[in-house]
């Protein structure tokens, strides 16, 4: 509880002024590590507002093609394409669409768009405003994976789940870490549930303020995890450059495939991506 | 002078009124204006009926009037809960349960809502036919359904959601249901379910909303000016939170209404389209600006060309089906006879206005009866049969229609038939037959009469018949 409190304070994200007596409370208690782990990430590194229609951004965005290994690990049904049927901008808005269609093998298509070698961080804060679609399995994600994939593999690398969501599940939506010793069913995981509405009707903010010792996770102005190296049970790997993954996945291990009742076309709308760094930071 | 006095005495009381006003409603003015009319109250039983008034429940016919209790030992939450005791089929006071729950005195704007929602468990598992709301016997405009409630013997949430709120805003029907006990037709066994804190609730989670007329289907149908189709099929899907798909069939006031042409064909607000030109027009339909899946497309080929009309003395006509007299009662028009018979349509009766036509389509055989539940027809001094039939299709040679007359249905059988071939019979026009009872071949006793087949074997598949009476 503290921990999150102080959060709060260094982020500088939640109603200060209202809470001015407890906030004064507060400092006079953490006054001896704030120097230290303070994160103000206030300087925009990238900001992709989807404003000028068609392709999507090249200088950000690459794609993952086909149906990887194993459907990328997780079984997953779709092919990816970065045709305009999958991904384009409309009117603003980065549009990823799942379709129900034959091709190349597949009885599903869709797109998964990647910074990869593009845009690569440590730390940082990372946020969407992502209007998500709806039904048995659909999985749309908003993640980051480590960029030493190649080099080290999965899972040594690190993936940060920024968000991720089952269409069977329209309330609700997780915040995940994977790393060495914790990957898989042995993530590190914590859902929130958005309480008399759903993640399909309108848009809301998925982030993450991550700093060397700590992943925060939010939506829209709420705050409802944080992971420390504390609470994963093997090396914390969350110190090196990651880069960006968006995805609407169909079927997998993790959903399940769609059933009669699911309706396509599905679209996963993304209205922005941002990322910030530590303005102090000279990386 | 007086009318001086009067208006004086008027202002007087206004201007009291106003300083009383702006006395006692300091605070939340603009929200006792807005709700001073109707009531929004959400609840409709927690422990005893909110806010119904006293004269609330009204049974369906033949159903069992003393079937919906207040029951004090069983209760999801409180005290009470509403008990419904479905009674066996052959219960005297009615062999089912279904009424309506309507607030006697004025309705409740539930434009706030956007479902309603109860916990409710049986004696039994069980699956309750229908259940929803909207039906105040007057014009039932804003019914909803969930049909086949599958309950468990635990206390469980269900929801119905409401097809399109803002039409809500002056609603008493706040409960239907129907239910019928368990087993065999006709003997069916009784059992009991309970219904507890019964309200309308804002979830904020009934959403993807999918409306349907049709049952979603893109339909197309031949017509004729002054003919009227209820549109049936008329349903609302959402997605609920709990990630699955829930269809409830919604009244046709709850959709709004297109038609490509309105020289062709229009809707009313109750969802009855009327032809009224030729020409081609396609009826679609949306809610809240939802378009629904399925269509109604019309081909209407003008003014309908009736049968000519008979003009036998009534005194010397037994009518089975003609506008021109008193038809004596039939069972059917189609026996619906399973599982071989193929022919549609025939009950109801085409309506053209004026004229009422039986249009069978996918014709192979179908029968008239007048022997389960009205007496049958003694034709001992009738000496023809008349009967017009139009082929709405193109005649091959081969073509034909039997009829075949049989007596005394399930007893001692006797039967007779008359082919009417493809030559005599004309496409897209009236054929007029007289045909001698003595020509059915075989039927040596016609006292009893209780079926009138027509049978194409699918050689003749769509037709119109009129004027079916027996005469001498």
């Amino acid at each position: 509880m503290i921990k999150i409190i102080k959060h709060k304070i260094r982020t500088k994200t939640i109603l200060m002024m209202s809470f001015l007596l407890m906030t004064i409370f507060i400092i006079s208690n953490c006054t001896t590590d704030e120097t230290q782990t303070v994160a103000t990430f206030t300087e925009l590194v990238m900001e992709d507002n989807f404003d000028t229609d068609g392709v999507p951004n090249p200088e950000i965005w690459g794609y993952n093609i086909g149906t990887g290994e194993n459907g990328w690990g997780n079984n997953e049904l779709q092919y990816y394409t970065d045709r305009t049927e999958n991904v384009t901008v409309q009117n603003g808005v980065l549009i990823i669409t799942a379709r129900k269609e034959q091709f190349n093998g597949s009885s599903y298509t869709s797109a998964r768009l990647l910074t990869q070698e593009k845009l690569e961080q440590t730390y940082g804060r990372f946020e969407a405003r992502i209007r998500l679609p709806y039904g048995q399995g659909m999985w749309p994600a908003f993640w980051l994976l480590g960029a030493n994939v190649d080099e080290v593999g999965w899972p040594n690398c690190g993936e940060i789940d920024i968000m991720e969501y089952r269409g069977q599940n329209p309330t609700i939506v997780l915040g995940t870490v994977h790393g060495p010793g914790y990957s898989g069913g042995e993530s590190i995981s914590k859902s929130y549930t958005l309480e008399n509405d759903r993640f399909d009707t309108g848009f809301h903010i998925f982030g993450i303020e991550w700093g060397p010792k700590y992943i925060n996770y939010y939506v829209d102005d709420v705050l409802y995890n944080q992971i420390t190296p504390e609470d994963v049970p093997g090396e914390w790997v969350f110190n090196h450059p990651f880069y960006i993954i968006m995805n609407l996945a169909v079927g997998g291990s993790f959903v399940g495939a769609p059933n009669t009742e699911t309706v396509f076309p599905q679209t996963m709308l993304i209205d922005y991506v941002r990322v910030y760094k530590n303005k102090f930071d000279n990386n | 002078m007086k009318k001086i006095k009067f208006i004086h005495s008027k202002i007087t009381v206004l201007i009291v009124l106003v300083f009383l006003i702006n006395l006692s409603c300091e605070r939340e003015l603009s929200d006792e204006v807005e709700f001073a009319t109707l009531s929004n109250t959400a609840e409709i039983f927690t422990d005893t009926p909110i806010g119904l008034g006293s004269n609330f429940y009204f049974p369906y016919g033949g159903s069992k009037p003393t079937a919906w209790s207040v029951d004090d030992e069983e209760s999801y939450k409180g005290t009470a809960s509403m008990r419904f005791d479905v009674p066996n089929a052959d219960d005297p006071e009615g062999g089912y349960a279904g009424a309506i729950f309507r607030i006697d005195g004025s309705g409740r704007d539930l434009t706030g809502y956007d479902a309603l929602t109860f916990w409710a468990k049986g004696s039994q598992a069980v699956t309750i036919a229908e259940i929803g709301f909207g039906e105040d016997f007057e014009q039932n405009k804003y019914l909803t359904t969930l049909q086949n409630l599958k309950l468990t013997t635990n206390w469980v949430k269900y929801i119905i959601p409401i097809p399109d709120a803002s039409k809500l805003f002056n609603e008493r029907g706040m409960l239907r249901y129907a239910a019928a006990g368990i087993g065999p037709l006709g003997n069916e066994v009784g059992y009991s379910f309970w219904i507890d804190e019964l309200k309308f609730e804002k979830l904020g989670t009934i959403a993807q909303p999918r409306p349907a007329m049709l049952n979603g289907e893109d339909v197309e149908q031949t017509s004729f000016v002054g003919v009227n189709i209820n549109l049936m099929g008329l349903t609302q899907t959402f997605n609920l939170d709990s990630g699955r798909n829930l269809t409830v069939s919604a009244a046709p006031s709850y959709f709004s209404f297109n038609s490509t042409d309105v020289d062709v064909a229009r809707v009313s607000e109750l969802g009855v389209v009327s032809v009224v030109g030729s020409g081609t027009a396609t009826i679609t339909a949306s809610i809240g600006g939802v378009r629904a899946l399925g269509s109604l497309t019309i081909e209407s080929s003008g003014s309908f060309t009736a049968a000519p009309l008979p003009t036998r003395d009534p005194s010397n006509v037994l009518s089975i089906f003609s506008d021109a007299y008193n038809n004596v009662p039939v069972d059917y028009y189609n026996g619906y006879f399973a599982p071989y018979q193929t022919t549609q349509g025939g009950s109801p009766p085409l309506d053209l206005g004026n004229d009422q036509v039986i249009n069978y389509t996918d014709l192979n055989f179908v029968g008239i009866g007048t022997f389960l539940n009205v007496p049958t027809i003694d034709l001992t001094q009738m000496t023809h049969i008349h009967v017009d039939i139009n082929v709405r299709e193109d005649i091959d040679s081969g073509d034909f229609i039997r009829l075949q007359l049989i007596n005394n249905v399930g007893g001692n059988e006797i039967s007779g038939s008359v082919t009417l071939t493809g030559s005599q019979l004309l496409s897209n026009q009236w054929a007029s037959f007289d045909i001698p009872l003595s020509a059915f071949s075989g039927l040596t006793v016609r006292n009893q009469i209780g079926l009138l087949f027509f049978i194409s074997d699918a050689t003749i598949s769509d037709i119109y018949v009129d004027n079916i009476y027996y005469y001498k």
